[in-house]
């Protein structure tokens, strides 16, 4: 009987290995022939592919610079907008509501969530294009038109309604990752602090230590969902490959340029400059996250070596 | 213990497949092969979306002529359509711009065009307070398109439009984002009359738009939405998403002179005036036409497919579903904001699905019945 019982344990070790290994395998694959299938626009314009900014597919001129730039930008818009408002949604989810309250938001948060994507970009067409063309616009150019950022005309299709419908989209997902991550903060913390005499506001300061490096994962969970977000950016943020400095200016995103044109691709050279742009999302995508990882690293070892002190 | 033996090798079995199912590569999902010998046979199209609602129309109508014919299309862009024809992974392709020489010579087999209707792109525009349809020359857009025309009180503009009250207000420019015939169509029409236009910007399906000048939108809903909603903007698309969605649309000058509405007749014009000049192959442009009344931006829409089919019965189908098609199924275009084709071109049409073979027969023996 022990026999069998090593044996179903080893079997079962086995098979877990394998499940595992398939994610390993899938991106390596994956980065493999996205590399392999760009390799002629990597042999002809090579480190030129990504700092040139000239993308003319009729003259097989490609540059991918300034979808890089309209990516990051775009997706840092979104965290700045975004990071501040889920954090304040799952603090009040958490610390702050009664049962009978956060139940309905929270549900609606992760309705927000729900909602498809194309759904999200015919809202921004209608709605946001023509409230930051009207409103917010104007109010920007009125006490921050000195900056090059909020200079230009004012189309309500540009960086800045790609950036803001980005941060819709993320805020449910950072949201519900916070609250969980605020959830399993043990009560004792919270009672303890109470007990010294401490407020509410800095009794949630101690929680949101403690939870930071969770926090942080959500942040970057977000930031992945920016980065890769396709149909709502495609339809608001004006798909112009250009660098400007103004927020109203059309911009163009990585994934934007890929789901406009990857179906119509026939030439070879467009098709692998198309794909070596798959592969810079991919390389966009890692680095940020890794980026963010030494980050919440680098915060959590704060944290400790604060507690310790 | 049992319990765990069980889960093994429930788990090994599960592993199993799915190992299994990855090595396989079999299709999981059905082809167009249709060979199920009985029933309804399945042919499948996919291309230009411009033509995409006459199509559609068809494909319905026919269901009451031949039951036992499926057409499924899809509106995948005229590039992808030639694509899918090429690796024939379609029965019969859709392109509104025709196949360039050095594409035709990838195919294996000998690629047709049928023309099947004619469409206009016409010129939409947001202008509040303008009520009567604005007039524009292919040297006005040209100019908007590459920069230089900025505001539309520009004197170029208002010249040609004396009683339209034209605001100081930028323009705003919008493209396609994606490769479209549509976009091909438009830029021929614009390359052919302004030489600086053919140099920046040229004519093709994506071309090199003037940097900062306006926004791509993908498809002619995309560009449809963008305008309907930004006041002060312009931009090109397909007739019948600019009659569906009551835009205005602008008269254009034709080279004989003229300010010519995109109407059905107009477009008629523009292919009667160069139904002389059709080459056997039928790959022709009919932007800026002769005749008073053509309308210069007017294409033809064409179905690609092989004139020597692999499958008989298949073929069969799709040569008959297509004699129809330009036949009584022309009478479904107007409606549509088509043009049906004139009448040369049907018969020089009738002449090439004739000439579809497979295996060295002919296929449509007594076409029209």
């Amino acid at each position: 009987m022990a026999k069998t019982g090593t044996f179903a344990d080893s079997l079962f070790k086995g098979v877990l290995t394998v499940f595992a290994a398939t994610i390993i395998l899938v991106v390596v694959a994956m980065i493999a022939m996205m590399f392999w299938n760009s390799l002629p626009t990597i042999r002809e314009f090579g480190l030129g592919f990504l700092v040139g900014s000239d993308w003319q597919p009729a003259s097989d001129v490609y540059g991918a610079l300034p979808f890089i730039y309209g990516t990051i930008v775009s997706s840092v818009i979104a965290l700045i907008l975004a990071v501040p408002v889920s954090l304040g949604i799952a603090i009040f989810l958490v610390e702050q509501a009664p049962k009978s309250i956060a139940s309905p938001i929270a549900f609606m948060v992760e309705l927000l969530a729900a909602i498809p994507s194309v759904v999200y970009g015919l809202w921004g067409i209608f709605v946001l294009a023509p409230f930051i063309r009207n409103y917010l616009g104007p109010i920007l150019q009125n006490y921050l038109g000195w900056l090059p950022l909020f200079q230009g005309r004012l189309t309500g299709i540009g960086m800045l309604t790609g950036g803001v419908i980005m941060a819709i989209m993320v805020t449910p997902i950072i949201t519900a990752v916070v609250r969980d991550v605020l959830e399993v903060v043990p009560n004792t913390q919270r009672d303890a602090a109470l007990a010294l005499g401490a407020t509410k506001w800095e009794t949630t300061l101690i929680v949101l230590e403690n939870a930071s490096s969770g926090i942080a994962g959500a942040v970057v969970l977000g930031l992945g969902r920016a980065l890769g977000e396709t149909m709502a950016v495609t339809m608001v943020i004006g798909n112009a490959p250009q660098i400007s400095a103004s927020l109203f200016e059309p911009a163009y995103t990585i994934a934007s340029v890929l789901a406009a044109n990857f179906a119509e691709a026939t030439d070879r050279l467009y098709l692998s400059a198309l794909i070596e742009m798959g592969l810079v999302l991919f390389l966009v995508t890692f680095v940020v996250n890794a980026a963010a990882k030494v980050l919440v690293m680098g915060v959590a070892k704060g944290t400790n070596a604060a507690r310790q002190a | 213990m049992n319990k765990i033996r069980n889960f093994s090798i429930f788990a090994a079995i599960v592993a199993f497949v799915m190992i299994g199912f990855a090595c396989s590569g079999a299709p999981l999902s059905g082809t167009s092969d249709g060979g199920d010998g009985s029933g309804a046979m399945r042919l499948q199209g996919s291309g230009a979306s411009f033509p995409k609602p006459i199509y559609e129309k068809w494909v319905n109508e026919y269901q009451k002529v031949d039951p036992n014919v499926r057409i499924d299309y899809q509106s995948t862009g005229s590039g992808a359509g030639q694509k899918a024809i090429l690796s024939r992974t379609v029965d019969f392709g859709a392109s509104d711009d025709p196949m360039k020489d050095e594409d035709l010579s990838k195919a294996d087999g000998e690629l047709m065009h049928i023309p099947t209707v004619l469409g206009a792109v016409v010129m939409t525009y947001n202008l509040d307070g303008v009520d009567k349809p604005l007039k524009l020359t292919a040297e006005n857009i040209a100019g908007i398109y590459l920069g230089e025309i900025k505001k539309w009180n520009d004197p170029k503009l208002a010249a040609d439009n004396p009683d339209a009250n034209l605001p100081d207000k930028a323009i705003f420019p919008v493209y396609r984002a994606d490769s479209s015939g549509t976009t091909a169509v438009f830029t021929d029409f614009l390359a052919a009359r302004v030489p600086a236009f053919k140099d920046k910007v040229g004519a093709s399906k994506q071309p090199n738009w003037v940097e900062g000048v306006g926004s791509g939108q993908p498809r002619n809903d995309g560009v449809m939405g963008l305008v309907k909603q930004t006041p002060f903007s312009i931009g090109y698309v397909e007739i019948a998403f600019a009659k569906a969605n009551d835009l205005p649309t602008a008269l254009i000058k034709n080279p004989a002179g003229n300010f010519v509405e995109a109407t059905i007749e107009n477009v008629s014009a523009a292919a009667a005036g160069s139904a002389a000049k059709m080459p056997a192959d039928m790959r022709i442009s009919i932007t800026n036409a002769d005749g008073e009344n053509s309308y210069p931006i007017s294409s033809y829409t064409y179905i690609l497919v092989y004139k020597d089919q692999k499958d008989a019965r298949k073929g069969k189908a799709l040569a008959e579903f297509l004699w129809w098609a330009v036949h009584d199924g022309s009478q479904f275009a107007k409606d549509l904001h088509y043009a049906p084709l004139p009448q040369e071109v049907v018969a020089k049409v009738e002449e090439k699905l004739k000439s579809i073979t497979s295996g060295g027969n002919v296929l449509l023996e007594n076409p029209g019945k």
